[in-house]
This record gives C-alpha cells, structure tokens and sequence, in this order.
C-alpha cells in the first residue's frame, strides 16, 4: 500500500464537507449497499461528493486501511469517518444523520 | 471458499469470548447477516464495535465474505 493513496484519500476528505466512497456513481450505482446509502443520502437534498472506488483499485483497497474499516460504501462528514452502510442506515432511521448533515445544509 | 455461518460466529466467539453471535447467509453463499451482543461493546461507538467485529474476521472481511449487514449491541441494550 503506497502512502501516497492514504494522503490523496485524506486530500478529498478534507477538501469535501460530506464524500461517500462507493461502488459506482450516485445515477448508477454497482452495489446494493453503495445503492442505499447514496440513495439515503441524497433524500436530504444536501449536496455531497461521491468517490466511484471500481475506478481506481489503489483507491477501492486504500480506503479500507484509511478508516480501518473493510467495507464500502464509506461516508465522512467534516473529516470524520461516520459509518459503512449499516451505521448510516440506523442513523438515518433514529434521527442522527438529520441532526448531523442539518448544518450543513445551510451552509451549502 | 467463505467460511460457513457457524465458522465466523466461532471466529467472533473466539476474540469476544462473550458474544452472543447470530448469523446467517442471506444471499449466495458469501452474503451474511450477523447480530453479535456483548458486554464488551459498553461504552464503545458502533464505529468501535463494528471494527471489534471486523478485526475478529480478520482477513476474511477483504476476501472471502463478500457482504456482511452486521448489528451490534450491548446485553442492556438487547
């Protein structure tokens, strides 16, 4: 694992309020998981970028050391690391991921 | 070849000796669905409670287990 796809994966968190890292694009998305979290996430009309891992492989396996977390989709806000697809799910049932995305929403 | 249900609640079992683990397959033979609970994960973030799962699949988590829709809870919580 090359350090310089750690500090390109660090360069777009940090550059981007809300990125997902996912299977595909958020039109066209390649995986059930990356399909239900990108969907979840544009529900709450907040603009965020999305990072198509299946185009990159340095990228697609990178992102798993990143965050120490094996799975895609990933989603950050503000920098943090907030969850894969099961995380995002339970937060947008009980209320959380409102209370986290609302800020920026007026920001945007 | 994945592991079968009952090797990853071993493989759980084995680093959370407490767990209390549920899983099966809910498509193909590589897509799982797991519930594991444990005192272990009190005071922990899901983050941290999903990596605790994660780390006890080990290498399996990149290749072998294509797909895993996994809940975490604490034995209060449950």
């Amino acid at each position: 694992m090359s350090d310089s796809v750690l500090e390109q994966i660090a360069q777009v968190v940090k550059e981007n309020d809300i990125v997902l890292f996912m299977k595909g694009t958020p039109e066209f998305p390649q995986c059930g998981f990356s399909q239900r979290v990108s969907a979840t996430l544009s529900s709450y009309n907040i603009p965020y970028a999305a990072v198509n891992v299946l185009l990159n492989e340095a990228v697609r396996q990178g992102i798993k050391d990143y965050a120490n977390w094996p799975t895609i989709p990933q989603l950050y806000v503000k920098g943090e690391f907030v969850g894969g697809c099961d995380i995002i799910s339970e937060m947008h049932e009980n209320g959380e991921l409102e209370e986290l995305l609302a800020p920026l929403k007026k920001e945007a | 070849m994945p592991p079968t249900p009952e090797a990853i609640a071993e493989m759980i079992r084995h680093s959370i000796p407490d767990a209390q683990v549920n899983v099966q397959l809910f498509s193909g033979d590589n897509h799982f669905e797991m519930e594991v609970i444990s005192a272990a994960f009190a005071d922990k973030s899901r983050i941290a409670q999903h990596q605790m799962v994660y780390a006890a699949l080990g290498d399996n988590m990149r290749q072998a287990i294509h797909a895993l829709a996994l809940k975490t809870a604490t034995p209060a919580d449950s």
